[in-house]
């Protein structure tokens, strides 16, 4: 019957095949422990120490600071942008890839991977030679007036990229685990297009949908490299909070740097914390859907 | 209501899952689609449901042409896994069909709860609306699933290998009160299976399948007793081979000689001999009959009858036979006996390789 096999494969799973000696598993653990707290905690509360060593007076100054404010809202804009977007983009590459074969299937996998393989500043150079002063589509765009290179635009177009694979990255496998009988039940009880999806694909993929959204902010506020070739650091204009820190680190401003750092820091924290819950949610619903 | 399934055919690729199908069901039967995997019956039942299109041919539906899409055909379907709608609860799986209709033709929220607990009356799980899908058993999913598919009055019922999914005595127990509950509802019903027995207990009717083909339509009794074809021999049942020659309207199985009244216009050609182990009986004694010798390879006493494994002394073909047990106990037979071997009804084909 097909219980057995299944049976098996669970016992297999949860079973401790290989049983390490204590010490083992101390030293690993130590190991493990020493790591994070050199290389985590401890520069974390290095730059909270450093941000707050003029005072907490000095440290919520900062924050009337017309070119951090700006920093912040253009990080809270290219995120506000990047992220709605690529849900859409996310959820309709998932759907399409899980629930129908099509030619070039396997092509679209790759391409939504490309963001990955590729170095950021490599990804922001291919915007610089394309819509740049000496780029391909450069004289067009000047002659519209339109701005994207050293713009919000440009910043706005290169978080996209970055951010572009992670919820579908993380919609695939659990929309393929699932299948389509559910869908398919749905249709046969009379519900159209819309509300099969709303009703039934996506509450099975909520908890998935969160933690793609959740990673593709946290990286879409934190993003560096692809955005720094494409925005030549205009304080007050181009600079997203990332490029501020930067910018007042040349200038030896480290208060105000170590301010804007804890502020990312929280956000990371706080991305963290709601990433731990969403994650132990979603790997119970995809081990209950391949049940 | 019934349904007409009208010269269907469809093509995957270069695999053709059904050759040009003809079937009548008729209103208030219990019909089973039964072959083995890859033989078409799912793929038919889902194109009667509207999930799958046929590449030619048409289904009609109380008189009606099906029509396109498969949420307007108003069909019951129930998957074989169920397909449950895992994030909602039992209440709110049988009332999704009823939520879902437009504005208009809505039932309020309290006609709703009325039909919704009716139904869990009917399939036997009062109390368990609350419950999610994955607090239930098996055999409660199924029951749920039926209930939800129950629930938009469908013109005809499909379920897709009902009983797949369960083990052995939930099995037995749910076929019996699916049988019940057709007796008492009486709806078009069609159900996909690769269990013979299954068929045989449940269904009005069998449609046995081959190879996207319908090899055989009739009742349980009619396909059993006389199957058209040796693959209907073979896969319902097991059933025992003798082969041997037509001459004159006679059939020769070495001393056994059977009246052909099958391929009569062929002489002197060979053919096979189809016999169920029940039709085989075996006795101590040659008794002036015809016989084949066989030696006792292995019996199997347990249960009502008694499995006899033979195995012939002029070419060492085995056959299986079945007895009662009165019998066994009164010749009380033991492993390493010669017995003679008598068949009774005997199915004649022209021979072939049987296809299984």
């Amino acid at each position: 019957m097909a219980g057995a096999p299944k049976l098996n494969l669970k016992q297999r799973h949860t079973g401790r095949s290989v049983t390490k000696p204590i010490w083992v598993r101390i030293i690993l653990t130590l190991i493990a422990i020493i790591f994070l707290v050199g290389f985590l905690l401890l520069p974390l509360l290095e730059v909270f120490a450093q941000a707050f060593a003029g005072g907490v007076a000095t440290y919520f100054a900062t924050f009337k600071d017309p070119f951090v404010l700006s920093a912040i809202r253009l990080t809270l804009l290219a995120a506000a942008i990047a992220v709605p977007l690529n849900v859409v983009f996310g959820v309709a590459a998932a759907w399409s890839i899980s629930k129908f074969n099509f030619p070039g299937k396997n092509i679209l996998i790759t391409l939504i991977d490309i963001p990955f393989a590729v170095s950021p500043v490599i990804a922001g150079l291919v915007f610089l030679l394309l819509f740049g002063h000496q780029g391909v589509l450069g004289p067009w765009l000047e002659a519209h007036n339109w701005k994207i290179v050293f713009a919000p635009a440009g910043i706005v177009i290169a978080t996209l990229f970055v951010t572009f694979p992670f919820v579908a990255r993380e919609l695939i496998p659990l929309m393929q685990s699932q299948g389509t009988d559910e869908e398919q039940a749905a249709l046969m009880l009379g519900a159209n297009g819309w509300q099969m999806f709303r009703r039934i694909t996506v509450p099975n993929i909520k908890w998935g949908l969160i933690y793609g959204v959740i990673l593709c902010n946290s990286r879409a506020m934190g993003e560096f490299g692809a955005v720094y070739v494409v925005s030549g650091s205009i304080q007050g204009v181009t600079n997203t909070m990332p490029l501020e820190i930067e910018t007042r680190m040349e200038n030896f401003d480290f208060t105000t740097a170590y301010t804007l750092a804890t502020a990312l820091a929280m956000l990371a924290l706080i991305t963290l914390i709601v990433k731990t819950i969403v994650e132990y949610r979603s790997t119970r619903l995809l081990a209950e859907a391949t049940e | 209501m019934s349904i007409e399934i009208q010269g269907v055919s469809k093509h995957i690729g270069k695999f053709t899952a059904l050759d040009n199908v003809d079937l009548t069901v008729n209103e208030g039967e219990l019909v089973a689609l039964l072959g083995p995997s890859g033989s078409g019956k799912t793929t038919l039942l889902r194109i009667i449901a509207g999930l799958e299109t046929a590449d030619q041919g048409s289904i009609v539906i109380d008189g009606e042409q099906a029509s396109k899409r498969a949420r307007d055909r108003n069909v019951g379907f129930v998957f074989q896994h169920y397909a449950l709608f895992r994030h909602m609860s039992v209440f709110e799986n049988i009332a999704f069909g009823l939520r879902v209709r437009p504005w208009a033709t809505r039932p309020k929220n309290a006609k709703i709860r009325e039909i919704v607990l009716s139904l869990l009356k009917l399939v036997q799980l009062e109390g368990l609306e609350k419950r999610y899908p994955s607090q239930l058993s098996g055999g409660q999913r199924q029951r749920v699933a039926l209930a939800r598919a129950l629930a938009i009055e469908p013109k005809v019922l499909l379920l897709d290998e009902p009983f797949g999914a369960l083990d052995a005595r939930v099995r037995q127990e749910l076929r019996r009160w699916l049988r019940r509950l057709h007796d008492d509802l009486h709806m078009t019903s069609v159900f996909v299976t690769h269990d013979q027995e299954e068929a045989l207990e449940v269904a009005d009717r069998i449609v046995v399948m081959n190879h996207g083909k319908i090899e055989q339509i009739g009742t349980p009794q009619e396909v059993y007793d006389h199957p058209a074809n040796p693959f209907v021999y073979n896969f319902l049942g097991r059933v025992n081979l003798f082969h041997g020659r037509v001459h004159n309207g006679t059939v020769s199985m070495g001393e056994i000689k059977v009246d052909s009244p099958a391929p009569s216009d062929q002489d002197n050609v060979p053919v096979v001999g189809y016999v169920r182990p029940h039709d085989i009986t075996i006795a101590k004694s040659r008794n002036g009959k015809a016989t084949i010798e066989a030696k006792i390879q292995h019996i199997n006493p347990v249960g009502p009858i008694v499995r006899v494994e033979l195995e012939r002394l002029d070419d060492r073909q085995p056959i299986a036979a079945e007895i009662t047990r009165d019998q066994y106990y009164s010749d009380s037979y033991t492993v390493g006996d010669l017995v003679y071997v008598t068949p009774t009804n005997v199915g004649v084909f022209l021979d072939y390789d049987p296809v299984i």
